[in-house]
């Protein structure tokens, strides 16, 4: 009897917790998102973070990108050439990244080097008191360090997501066209035939503007949120990395339904 | 315990009244009293998790009590909306027990940090103020080092550097002594007083470092679980009739406070099979 007692308060334990957890997540970002007048009156504040969440993860992007591209292009090619349609290998590997590949890869890419990163610093900062020294020298932690960290994370997403895409099309160029021999019109009037601005590419934009949302959101949040302790910073990195790679492939699934679900 | 209800409010400048804080089930400090005098430097003292660090957040309003007043010039610091209550920080300085220095800013940048987020001052005489607050410390010549390349002693003489920045009315200093060698501790105890009388402060120190503070302090208080034991001046605290005191300040292994944790009996223990 005791131990189905214990049972059931350790659920309703693990139940609080998590309700008080996502009650302190919604908070945190209705102050981030109220911060947000900091982002024009220090830029340099926004400029010196989109360097280093945007600029820094272009390398891991462009190469991820090429390499998805060119196993794309080569899985399609064998795939298609059975039925002769390896014109169609250009919309293929378009289609592919525009809508699931570049925006979900980016995503989880994203997760792993700048959402990781975005957590140890927050945390390590709250590790050396550096942001309640700030809240007590009067000055808001979220104006001076989450949103400029959030909204960099926010708006560096879409556009590593296009780097991601447009590389990985080239990429597909290069083993397709290049490699396999596959007709350069035809790779390129395929493509632009049949990937649509507004169903593909635009779809495509909205899913890495929802992934940044989230991602960043999971990470800072982490960061602010993590046990004052080595152990605390390394533990809230994991569910960064983690609970991003699960926010993303859910949403994404919702997305895809919502956007392409009846097509 | 002498107490210092005779003097006139104004002449107190933090008055903990009645102050319990709880954290879930467990209690933190339960029901204290105590009076920190203007211009003065007053010491709480106590074993390690007694709560002397909670009694510094309290009077920044960064955690609020579970009952009391907190009240800091006038101000009960709980009642206080966050506008006020930022406010009142502008007239405090706090100084932590790792200095928390900004990691990404140099030691110019982090001593004019508050002056750029308070003030509309030229950067002129900003640098003029920095150089003079870093010249207080005995650090002028490092200014242009990162804190990674600073000691902990010197990451503890910039963040006085920038906690006095603003001209504060109070300064509180959380454990300013721990870790550190002899010389940089009598470094930091002289500053304390130095600027603590130059300035016209008034300085909370949170300490378990006995010898030191008392040497520097007006007024100590200590606490021990989550009550304050007894306050006086270092020589009334000194000639305190209570062991528990006296234990405390001698470093004595055994007494009131029990060097070992309730167990049963050793023999009974030890004859188990």
């Amino acid at each position: 009897m005791n131990g189905l007692l214990d049972m059931i308060r350790g659920i309703g334990v693990k139940v609080l917790n998590s309700v008080r957890r996502m009650g302190r997540g919604h908070l945190f970002i209705f102050h981030t998102i109220m911060s947000f007048g900091i982002i024009f009156k220090e830029f340099s504040l926004l400029m010196k973070q989109l360097f280093s969440v945007g600029v820094l993860s272009v390398q891991i992007i462009a190469v991820s990108g090429l390499t998805v591209g060119m196993v794309l292009s080569l899985q399609g090619y064998n795939t298609l050439v059975d039925f002769g349609a390896e014109q169609s290998l250009g919309q293929m590997v378009a289609l592919s990244l525009v809508r699931e590949m570049g925006p979900v890869l980016t995503a989880l890419l994203f997760a792993g080097r700048a959402g990781s990163a975005l957590t140890a610093e927050i945390g390590l900062m709250k590790v050396t008191e550096q942001l309640p020294a700030m809240e007590i020298m009067a000055v808001d932690p979220y104006r001076k360090v989450i949103a400029p960290r959030f909204f960099a994370g926010v708006i560096s997403m879409p556009l590593l997501a296009a780097i991601f895409s447009a590389i990985g099309v080239f990429g597909g160029y290069l083993v397709g066209v290049e490699l396999l021999g596959v007709d350069s019109g035809g790779f390129w009037s395929q493509m632009q035939s049949k990937v649509g601005l507004y169903e593909d590419i635009v779809n495509g934009v909205i899913k890495s503007i929802v992934f940044g949302i989230v991602v960043t959101w999971i990470a800072v949040f982490e960061g602010f949120d993590a046990v004052p302790t080595t152990e605390g910073v390394s533990r809230a990195t994991t569910r960064t990395v983690v609970n991003s790679a699960f926010a993303v492939l859910g949403l994404d699934f919702i997305l895809t339904a919502l956007m392409f679900g009846g097509a | 315990m002498t107490s210092l209800a005779n003097k006139q409010p104004s002449e107190l400048l933090v008055e903990m009244k009645n102050v319990s804080f709880s954290h879930g089930n467990r209690v933190i400090l339960d029901d204290i009293n105590i009076e920190i005098p203007r211009g003065k430097v007053t010491t709480i003292m106590g074993p390690s998790g007694t709560g002397k660090t909670t009694a510094l957040r309290l009077i920044t309003g960064q955690i609020l009590p579970s009952q009391g007043d907190v009240i800091v010039d006038g101000l009960n610091v709980p009642e206080l909306r966050r506008q006020p209550l930022f406010e009142l920080r502008k007239r405090m300085g706090m100084m932590f027990q790792t200095g928390a220095l900004f990691s990404d800013l140099s030691v110019y940048e982090n001593v004019a940090f508050p002056l750029r987020e308070h003030t509309d001052i030229p950067e002129s005489m900003i640098r003029d103020i920095v150089i003079m607050k870093l010249q207080a410390v005995g650090l002028r010549g490092a200014r242009d080092l990162m804190p990674s390349e600073l000691s902990g002693g010197m990451s503890r003489r910039v963040a006085l550097a920038r906690t006095i920045v603003l001209d504060p009315m109070m300064i509180l200093y959380d454990e300013p002594f721990t870790g550190q060698d002899p010389i940089t501790v009598g470094v930091i105890m002289q500053l304390i007083r130095k600027l603590n009388d130059s300035l016209g402060l008034t300085s909370v120190i949170v300490s378990h470092d006995v010898a030191e503070v008392s040497r520097i302090s007006d007024r100590l208080y200590i606490i021990s679980g989550g009550k304050v034991e007894a306050s006086g001046s270092p020589t009334e605290l000194e000639n305190s009739d209570s062991e528990w005191v006296q234990q405390f300040l001698h470093g004595r292994p055994d007494g009131p406070a029990k060097f070992h944790y309730p167990a049963c009996d050793y023999a009974e223990d030890l004859l188990e099979i």
